[in-house]
């Protein structure tokens, strides 16, 4: 990774942004698909795909490659517009998503389209696919690293506490599995639909070493992965306090946007605010 | 009688003809699987020496993965090692594996198309004094309606043997179901074996009836074709260990030579081998057929022998499908 100067984590914010932009309106052309997920991750996606991951957009099948698996599958779009812009595929094609023919599946299928590692939707079996990836990586002596981005709402799942036990009882320390804890799942709060904390103490009592970040401070993804990749005597799981919905004001923290897209009006507001990033630029065309 | 090219046990119908149970040669299967092949892994849900694991694992500590009782996870942990150049077996019984983890391999294996073989294990009712909680009944037909997954049954020891081998040098899904219980083991190392390919074992001439059957109740179909010889009915049987991709060409091929069909499994009569087999004939050439095999009820305790008597998959009631079936050709 190169050193972060400023003007890196600027860019990495202004391609979050522009990230952002473009979930809006594939939601919007879609008509259907999940709005807070995908805007409460895009930091972490894009410092991901921008400066953490050992990647080549130009050969995704790469041996060595890192890999980048997304265990809740239902929040591709930021996923999809990562890879677009990192170069993956034609950026024109995001357009296309949820439609007949798409290389951009509702949820996210492996082999349709590059750089999509796992099929994923169904929850809770992302983090033993990880497991299984880093094991093989393991008895290949390969040095990639694997990144699960889970979901809270996924840790209701019994497949997901299998596999946090198999992975501590494994010291796979190749696998970072990152926790967009926003709080919200389809049906409301979780800690009123299935309490999850304390997260941390779950996790540090299955032999895990627990970060918890500020998941849209670029700097703070970035310094809590070096950490990770310095332990190596157990795995690592950074759970990214996150705003769901972050940057659409009216979206932000509310779970009804959990599992809708925006309709039009919605959505040009939606542009605006980012476009002006909340009203700090007066034109949208500056 | 025998057919001649199938090269059986020539001590197939003798008191003394070898038996084992056909986990036994999925056990041995991986151990050669594994000698051939170093990618391939064996993952096991704490059944290792009853699933037969325990053999690769003496061989290949350092390929052997425990997963303790969390069959979900060992689906899924597969499903990350297919993609990524290993050949996973994972081995549990058929009622937890397929059975617990099935959107597992539904999303993770199939539709991913991970390299990922799926064994299941103390399959059917002969399992025994277990109980209904263990007798998979249901396996074929769940594995059998998933797209990009083939199913195999072998029949014996040797044939469980090769299938394994086999399943470890194509790519892709593979679900295949053992038993517990020793069987007869009537074919030889020098009987044929292809995936998707079904061979006639027994061919009477001027067949009346084609008996199309897979896993160790097979040889129950052949002690019923000996019976019906006696009685001047002439049969042919089939040995159909691939119950998906389906021979279709070759059921096609018995069942218009015969006119009628006798289907044999260890398995309820609702989604596995028989209703495969009628799908066929009934787009290719409809005609009269009878079900041998679990009659959508659950298993329960007992002995092997008596619980196959019990439900109906013995060679009499084989015989008795077939007379009733040709009053109706």
């Amino acid at each position: 990774m190169h050193p972060l100067h400023d003007k890196k984590i600027k860019f990495l914010e202004e391609t979050a942004n522009l990230i952002r932009q473009d979930i809006i309106k594939m939601l919007v052309e879609a008509g259907s698909g999940h709005s807070a997920g995908p805007l409460g991750m895009t930091d972490i996606f894009t410092a991901l795909y921008f400066h953490i991951l050992n990647h080549n957009p130009k050969d995704p099948n790469w041996a060595d490659r890192d890999r980048l698996v997304l265990s809740n599958g239902h929040i591709c779009p930021v996923q999809y517009a990562a890879l677009a812009w990192a170069g993956y595929f034609p950026m024109e094609e995001m357009m296309t998503l949820r439609k007949l023919g798409s290389r951009l599946q509702g949820h996210p299928h492996r082999g349709a389209l590059p750089g999509v590692e796992t099929t994923s939707g169904p929850l809770g079996s992302g983090l033993s696919q990880s497991a299984g990836i880093a094991l093989a990586a393991k008895m290949d002596n390969k040095k990639y690293h694997i990144y699960c981005l889970m979901s809270d709402g996924e840790h209701d799942a019994g497949n997901t506490w299998e596999a946090a036990m198999f992975i501590g009882k494994n010291k796979l320390n190749n696998l970072i599995a990152i926790i967009d804890r926003n709080n919200i799942q389809i049906d409301g709060f979780t800690e009123d639909i299935m309490p999850l904390e304390s997260l941390r103490n779950k996790y540090e009592s299955f032999d895990w070493h627990v970060l918890e970040i500020n998941g849209h401070d670029m700097r703070d993804i970035i310094a809590a992965v070096n950490e990770a990749k310095a332990v190596f005597e157990k795995p690592t799981v950074i759970i990214a306090h996150t705003i769901p919905g972050k940057d659409v004001s009216f979206m932000e923290s509310d779970f009804a946007w959990h599992g809708i897209p925006p309709n039009k009006d919605q959505a040009k507001a939606a542009l605006a605010e980012l476009r002006t990033l909340g009203g700090k630029i007066k034109s949208e065309h500056q | 009688m025998i057919n001649k090219i199938a090269k059986l046990n020539k001590k197939i119908f003798k008191a003394d003809i070898e038996q084992a149970p056909t986990r036994d040669g999925y056990g041995k299967g991986l151990v050669e699987a594994g000698e051939k092949d170093k990618n391939v892994v064996v993952l096991c849900a704490d059944l290792t020496e009853s699933t037969r694991s325990h053999w690769f694992k003496e061989k290949f500590p350092q390929r052997f993965i425990e997963m303790g009782v969390a069959e979900q996870n060992m689906a899924t942990v597969a499903a990350g090692l297919g993609i990524s150049g290993k050949i996973p077996f994972i081995s549990s019984y058929a009622v937890f594996s397929p059975g617990r983890n099935w959107e597992q391999i539904r999303t993770t294996i199939a539709y991913n198309d991970s390299n990922v073989k799926i064994c299941g294990a103390h399959a059917g009712v002969s399992v025994g004094p277990d109980g209904a909680t263990h007798q998979a009944i249901e396996d074929i037909a769940t594995m059998r309606a998933m797209p990009n997954m083939k199913v195999i049954v072998p029949c014996d020891a040797i044939e469980a043997q090769k299938a394994t081998i086999a399943a470890a040098q194509i790519y892709g899904p593979v679900y295949f179901r053992f038993a517990r219980e020793k069987t007869p083991i009537f074919t030889t190392e020098n009987s044929s074996f292809e995936i998707g390919k079904a061979y006639e074992i027994w061919a009477g001439k001027n067949p009346q009836i084609a008996i199309i059957g897979a896993g160790p109740v097979l040889y129950n179909a052949l002690l019923a074709a000996q019976e019906l010889e006696k009685e001047k009915i002439s049969v042919i049987v089939l040995n159909c260990h691939t119950i998906k991709p389906l021979d279709e060409k070759k059921i096609i091929e018995v069942a218009k030579k015969c006119g009628a069909v006798v289907t044999v499994e260890e398995h309820n009569v609702i989604g596995g081998l028989g209703s495969a087999v009628a799908e066929v004939l009934a787009k290719n050439c409809p005609m009269p057929m009878e079900f041998i095999g679990m009659q959508d009820t659950f298993g329960e305790s007992g002995e092997p022998d008596d619980l196959i008597e019990k439900y109906g998959m013995g060679a009499k009631d084989i015989i008795k499908a077939v007379k009733k079936v040709i009053k109706k050709k």
